[in-house]
């Protein structure tokens, strides 16, 4: 069964997604055993539609006769009145149609639309659970940019565009303190739409004064798009001008009190100023809410990202951030080694610590998933040993705090000349596994266990199976080595991760590919080839099979391991996606991206169900706390943002690190969080102060306004500096001991 | 040619609105065959290939935050033009810089990838570079609950800018441990406002207490027992760690307490070998780049101004060679004047005049004026003209007296013959640029009295020595560019060639007792420290100018000496001036600095002249290793940096 949510370019799926999601969100996985027929019928229907719609955009004619012929729809069905015009509402609709029926469709469509772009209709069920997929044309030549750019087509006379602009800045100047920091905020996006009419226009001197007048009035976390529209000068510059389309299939928002609004309103119409109202009716999308202005520093600390901030009914959905209850392992092997314990001499301590333990876990989550809600692979007896060695070592953590500060342990990477990109620790610390940009990936060891590979299929078959040391017996000692060469990808190695049960490696790359290495034979099992681009980052879920890709076509993908092609695609970033993270249950998935926003994905049904903004450049680490409800991010710009899940807020800002802050990692508790940066430091936070410093009260959670307060000093614990050496991953062993990794930087 | 072009716009990327000049696109439709290029056409061409480039780089700069570096490649270029389905740009692969070379003639300006040609059998006849080591691992500890060791892995725990910075303004300064305990103890009294933390924080500075951990302590016995010790390998290890390991500061206040009162005890016991050994430690301290002494001159200037003046250092001083020790230890001093001599603390001054009041005192002794006139030499050239040289005569007449009087005692002529000596080589280089050329004996017995002649065949060897210098070395090593037309070249301080424009000289400045450290590559730098030489050059009446070059040797294997750019104390290399051919002060011309080491010829002679009978006690050690080093640096000085 599937369900088809079409975006004609991606952003536009992004774009209105209220009027669809009751309908799938609701029926959808309910709709697997037990919806009726009719229902069924309708909703195909609806499929349909939105298929042919696809279609039609894409100027793919025939296929749009052959379907309808197929499907025995007499009249073309009525369009969505008025959604080209608002920029166009990505046709979308969702429905459940048969598996068979539904895959056949999509492979049509797939076949016909020969956009070259990223389209991977894929349709695989597993468990009887309902699958999305969301087709998206990816990356750049949209077939519509013409479409998009024709809304500029109706111009006012090219020199009062700065009389237009400098009479509002002269109005909003002279508003009332409280209005005039809400109203500031059309200050970039219309400058950058009439900057860009200007250069749509042909009016390239004009348009050269315009932005030399008025580009250095912007914030100054809007830089680096000022430079790309800088050197945007030419009408034809505009055709496959990434940034350029992201300004103009999106709207930006601007969040503004229904005060100044009116303000506004009444302003433009007394001045009879048509060029700027149809800018704001046209590009912009102005949320209007009720009750005080906000200040200018509530302000600052949402906006920053390429499209506004985002909207508020985008985090209103419910999010199950509660962890799943662990299942529960009773395994003879236990008892033993509590008596091994006991007779070191510990007798009492532990038996009450693991009944708390216990009945911690027994405990349903209030705010977690259904247990099933994601497939998820049945434990096998390994994973089992390793819950138990997981536990045991838990019971050793120690548990930090302000006043016990955890040691940290430096790996640095030698010799690399700069060629180091990415890191990953197993949970156990026991492997390191190191991306590089010369396209190889190493595995080192960092315990006296060596790395040995399985022995060939030759001597394999000589091997006695019946013995007890099988396992054993299967690795060629003589291979045994404490590093391995994993050589595969055709480009710098951007993102590795292992599985949990560590039989396993991810590794992404510049080649496009992410590829799956086995940790028994140190070889390559699969490419999975779906992004065209670059991908940044890759990560394994927590527990195993699935795992996520995100990269420069801005698609983020979640994968099987046993399948080849991805089962749900995420589009909706307006920039590069730049890393992934599974969120410790496994349902959702974040993403961080260029354009400088936060996205949290539901895994079952491909759902964007949060959109944080407030940084400043691009985000280059993501952290989950381990209880699921609180998610990290640092970026370029050297902040560390804390953001509430629950309730889609942000919570707390860290600052502190000069550079790009590359890695993020709360302690096994999460108390501790612990960030690395490129200005060679490594620093700790108060996690727990964070986060209970803040109260949300049900008016913030409502609006969406947050008080920041200005304590990063305050929650700073520590701050290590290394010697030029950039730290680029972090890791907390399960006793709670920091590991990190870099290279050395010998300049 | 366009590529280069190309890669020349790019590191220009912060000016937003720079477009390509259209002289560019004329060079470069000329490097691929198109003649005439209409202006029309050069500007609507330059125009979108700035946008392309810039568009271009902008994805580049992608592949370099996601390559975790702060430094764009070529291979970042490569992989942004991938992405636009362009073909990267081939044999431009280098890691660390561009290798684009600028030309300009004919009022066309251009930048263009330098091709060599190489000849195939030198490749194949060099032998083959080292095989570059793999990648590897190596953990350590970063921080041990919460507090960061002070290990070579680590950076030091207080910088030298932060040292210096407490010692100079001790209540604004907080250390960096500090400062988070501080922190953490001021929100456990809930504070209230700023202020009130912050006068906490004041408060608490004096607190602060120098625990040393179980490994310090250890550390520091080991190195206080070797460093006096009798084992010489020992020793010079445990100066080595001394003068390079960077997390010593918190022990600091010990060594310092360690050497002034060992001196105060052997002085008194007259022990010179551990005097020596003190001395050699105050050395190891000032080498190490992470220390700031300041707060601890107090204990250490007393101990070092003891050695250099003290009336008796040893048991014999007929035998014994002391004066060694006075003249390293007036070294030292004069490092520290240079070092740290500030308007407040005012050590040059005062110590100047510690010396000269001690030397101008007849009842002195000849241990004492010795080392006194060495403290003061050491100083520098301007010290020398000013305060030596017009004693010169009084002294020579003192000298006189004891020489050819009655014998008085053995004790005293050796004295008298080392001040001598002394005053010889110190006042020959300054009075051989203080004068002009035809040195005539009368005229310098007229000056100088007693010392006259002797003088005057002093600087005739050094204008002859100077003379033969330029000669060997006139091949150009390095060439600076210095504008100034009319600059003399002398030690620092001096304020050479008052006497306007004259012809260049060579100036040659004895060889001194330098221990120098060779300083091993730690595991976690893979690059040699730079070897560095100074240039030092006096302009007429304007204050001494000093260049420190620092030059990489590429091959990690090759001994690398590096040296403390002190001035007159540790390195005296030889600055030339080549005019060329007979500048004329009002032109300006380039002009060439050679810089050269010594040649241990010239510095083996005169330190002949002051072992003269000395039997072989505990001061040969320091004269030893001094050789050794010798017979090092000019080795490592000659390689050539072009």
């Amino acid at each position: 069964m599937a369900a088809v949510q079409d975006g004609g370019s991606e952003p536009e799926g992004e774009k209105e997604p209220q009027p669809e999601l009751p309908s799938d969100g609701s029926s959808a996985p309910a709709a697997t055993p037990a919806s009726k027929p009719e229902e069924q019928q309708q909703q195909q229907q609806q499929t349909l539609l939105a298929v042919l719609q696809f279609l039609k955009r894409n100027k793919l004619i025939e296929s749009v006769d052959a379907l309808r012929r197929e499907a025995g729809l007499a009249d073309e069905p009525d369009e969505a009145p008025g959604s080209e015009a608002g920029g166009g509402v990505g046709g979308a609709a969702a429905g459940s149609a048969d598996s068979a029926d539904a895959s056949a469709l999509l492979s049509r469509v797939a076949g016909a639309a020969q956009s070259g772009a990223a389209s991977a209709p894929c349709n695989i069920s597993f468990s009887s659970i309902v699958l999305f997929i969301v087709l998206s044309v990816g990356g750049e030549d949209q077939p519509d940019v013409s479409v998009v750019l024709s809304a500029y087509s109706q111009q006012g006379d090219p020199s009062l565009y700065q009389v237009y602009y400098s009479g509002l800045k002269k109005f909003i100047e002279s508003v009332l303190d409280c209005h005039r920091a809400e109203l500031s905020q059309l200050f970039y996006p219309l400058f950058v739409h009439m900057y860009l009419e200007l250069v749509y226009n042909n009016h390239e001197s004009e348009a050269k004064a315009f932005f030399e007048k008025f580009s250095g009035d912007q914030e100054c976390y809007y830089q680096d798009d000022l430079r790309v529209l800088s050197g945007l000068t030419k009408k034809e510059h505009m055709k496959g001008n990434e940034t350029l389309l992201d300004f103009r299939t999106s709207k930006f928002v601007l969040r503004i009190s229904r005060d100044s609004y009116q303000l506004l309103k009444r302003h433009l119409q007394e001045r009879q100023n048509n060029q700027i109202w149809n800018i704001i009716q046209e590009h912009l999308y102005i949320d209007i809410f009720d009750g005080m202005p906000r200040s200018k520093s509530q302000i600052d600390s949402m906006s920053g990202s390429l499209a506004g901030e985002a909207r508020r009914e985008a985090n209103k959905a419910k999010v199950f951030y509660g962890l799943l209850k662990e299942p529960e392992i009773e395994v003879p092997l236990d008892d033993e080694d509590e008596e091994a314990e006991n007779e070191e001499g510990k007798p009492k301590k532990k038996k009450p610590k693991k009944d708390s333990m216990g009945s911690k876990s027994k405990k349903q989550d209030p705010n977690a998933p259904q247990q099933n809600r994601i497939p998820l692979p049945e434990l096998k007896d390994s994973d089992k040993l390793d819950k138990i060695m997981y536990m045991k070592e838990a019971t050793k953590r120690i548990r930090l705090g302000p006043e016990t500060l955890p040691s940290i342990c430096f790996y640095t990477f030698l010799n690399v000349y700069q060629g180091l990109t990415a890191v990953d620790f197993t949970d156990d610390s026991s492997l390191i596994a190191g991306g590089f940009a010369d396209s190889t990936v190493r595995v080192w060891s960092v315990t006296p266990k060596k790395l040995r590979k399985v022995k060939s299929a030759a001597d394999l078959s000589l091997i006695d199976k019946e013995s007890d040391d099988v396992l054993e017996r299967i690795m060629d000692e003589k291979t045994a080595s404490e590093s391995k060469i994993l050589y595969g990808h055709s480009g710098p190695v951007y993102g590795v991760s292992f599985s949990p049960d560590r039989n396993y490696l991810l590794s992404s790359s510049e080649d496009g590919t992410v590829r799956l290495w086995s940790l028994q034979t140190f070889t390559c099992l699969v490419a999975y080839k779906g992004h065209n681009y670059p991908v940044w980052d890759t990560q394994f879920s927590p527990y195993g099979y699935y795992f996520v890709s995100g990269g420069h076509d801005r698609v983020a993908r979640l994968w099987a391991t046993d399948h080849y092609q991805p089962l749900r695609m995420f589009a909706g970033h307006l920039g590069d996606i730049t890393c992934t993270r599974f969120h410790p249950n496994s349902n959702y998935v974040a993403t961080g991206s260029a354009d400088r926003t936060i996205r949290l994905w539901d895994v079952l049904n491909g759902h964007c169900v949060r959109v944080f903004t407030g940084h400043k450049g691009p985000i280059h680490s993501l952290a989950f706390s381990p209880n699921g409800k609180y998610l990290a991010s640092g970026s370029t710009d050297g902040r560390v943002l804390l953001w509430d899940l629950g309730h889609g807020l942000m919570i707390g800002e860290l600052k502190g690190h000069t550079d790009t802050v590359y890695a993020l990692k709360f302690s096994r508790d999460g108390e501790i969080l612990a960030s690395g940066s490129m200005d060679n430091t490594v620093r700790l936070w108060d996690a727990f102060k964070a986060f209970d410093d803040v109260e949300t009260d049900d008016f913030t959670a409502a609006t969406g306004h947050i008080h920041l307060p200005d304590n990063s000093q305050e929650l700073l614990l520590g701050t290590y500096l290394t010697k030029a050496t950039p730290v680029i991953h972090l890791h907390f062993t399960r006793r709670n001991l920091l590991l990190a990794a870099g290279s050395y930087n010998s300049q | 040619m366009r590529s280069a072009c190309v890669m020349a716009e790019e590191r220009r990327q912060k000016q937003c609105s720079v477009v390509l000049p259209t002289e560019s696109m004329k060079a470069m439709a000329e490097s691929v065959g198109v003649g005439q290029l209409q202006e029309d056409s050069c500007v609507a061409l330059s125009e979108e290939v700035s946008y392309r480039i810039k568009e271009i780089a902008q994805d580049a700069l992608k592949f370099m935050h996601h390559g975790k570096r702060r430094k764009l490649t070529t291979s970042d270029i490569d992989h942004a033009l991938k992405l636009k389905n362009v073909e990267p740009l081939y044999g431009f692969q280098s890691q660390e810089f561009i290798p684009f070379r600028f030309a300009s003639g004919g009022g066309r300006e251009l930048h263009f990838y330098e091709e060599k040609e190489v000849d195939l059998s030198d490749i194949i006849n060099t032998p083959l570079p080292r095989v570059p080591l793999d990648v590897s691992l190596k953990a350590h500890w970063l921080s041990i609950d919460g507090v960061q060791p002070s290990i070579p892995e680590n950076p030091p725990p207080a910088t030298k800018e932060q040292q210096k910075k407490e010692s100079t303004e001790p209540l604004k300064a907080v250390k960096p441990g500090q400062e988070e305990e501080g922190s953490i103890q001021a929100k456990g009294q809930s504070a209230t406002s700023a202020e009130v933390k912050g006068k906490e924080k004041l408060r608490m500075k004096p607190r602060s207490t120098h625990e040393l951990s179980v490994e310090q302590q250890l550390y520091y016995k080991e190195i206080t027992e070797a460093c006096v010790g009798s084992c010489e390998a020992k020793r010079a290890e445990a100066l080595q760690s001394i003068a390079t390991d960077p997390g010593l500061y918190q022990m600091l206040p010990r060594f310092s307490t360690f050497i002034s009162e060992g001196v105060r005890v052997n002085v008194v016991q007259n022990n010179l070998a551990l005097l020596i050994y003190l001395m050699r430690m105050v050395k190891a301290l000032m080498d190490n780049p992470t220390l700031y002494l300041e707060k601890y001159l107090h204990e250490l200037l007393p101990a070092v101004v003891t050695c250099i003046v003290s009336k008796q250092l040893c048991l014999r001083p007929d035998v014994d060679n002391h004066w060694a020790l006075r003249d390293f230890a007036a070294r030292l001093m004069a490092q520290s004047c240079k070092t740290f001599s500030t308007t407040t603390n005012n050590i040059q001054s005062r110590i100047t005049k510690t010396f000269t009041k001690a030397w101008l005192d007849d009842k002195t002794q000849w241990t004492t004026r010795y080392g006194c006139i060495a403290g003061l030499s050491e100083l520098g050239a301007d010290v020398i003209k000013t305060l030596i040289i017009p004693r010169l005569a009084v002294e020579g007449a003192r000298i006189k007296a004891v020489m050819e009087g009655p014998v008085v005692s053995n004790i005293d002529k050796i004295g008298a013959d080392h001040v001598q000596s002394l005053l010889l080589k110190h006042c020959a280089s300054v009075v051989a640029k203080m004068r002009p050329a035809p040195d005539v004996m009368e005229q310098y017995r007229a000056d100088f009295g007693y010392l006259g002649p002797m003088l005057c065949s002093h600087v005739v060897k050094a204008r002859a020595q100077a003379a033969l210098q330029a000669q060997t070395v006139n091949r150009t090593t390095l060439t600076i560019t210095q504008p100034r037309p009319s600059l003399s070249v002398s030690q620092s301080g001096g304020v050479g060639g008052s006497g306007g424009p004259r012809t260049p000289s060579i100036i040659k400045v004895p060889s001194s007792l330098t221990l120098m450290s060779t300083r091993p590559a730690t595991p976690t730098q893979p690059s040699p420290p730079a070897t560095k030489y100074i240039v030092m050059a006096t302009s007429a009446g304007a204050a001494s100018t000093q260049q420190v070059i620092t030059l990489s040797s590429s091959q990690s294997g090759s001994p690398v000496t590096s040296t403390v750019p002190s001035g007159s104390t540790s390195l005296q290399p030889l600055v030339k001036l080549e005019s060329g051919g007979g500048t004329v002060a009002g032109s300006r011309p380039l002009q060439k600095y050679i810089v050269v080491s010594l040649p241990s010829s010239s510095s083996s002679s005169s330190s002949l002249e002051h072992k003269g009978g000395t039997t072989a006690t505990s001061p040969v050690t320091i004269e030893t290793s001094v050789k050794s080093e010798r017979s090092e640096s000019p080795a490592t000085h000659t390689h050539s940096p072009h």
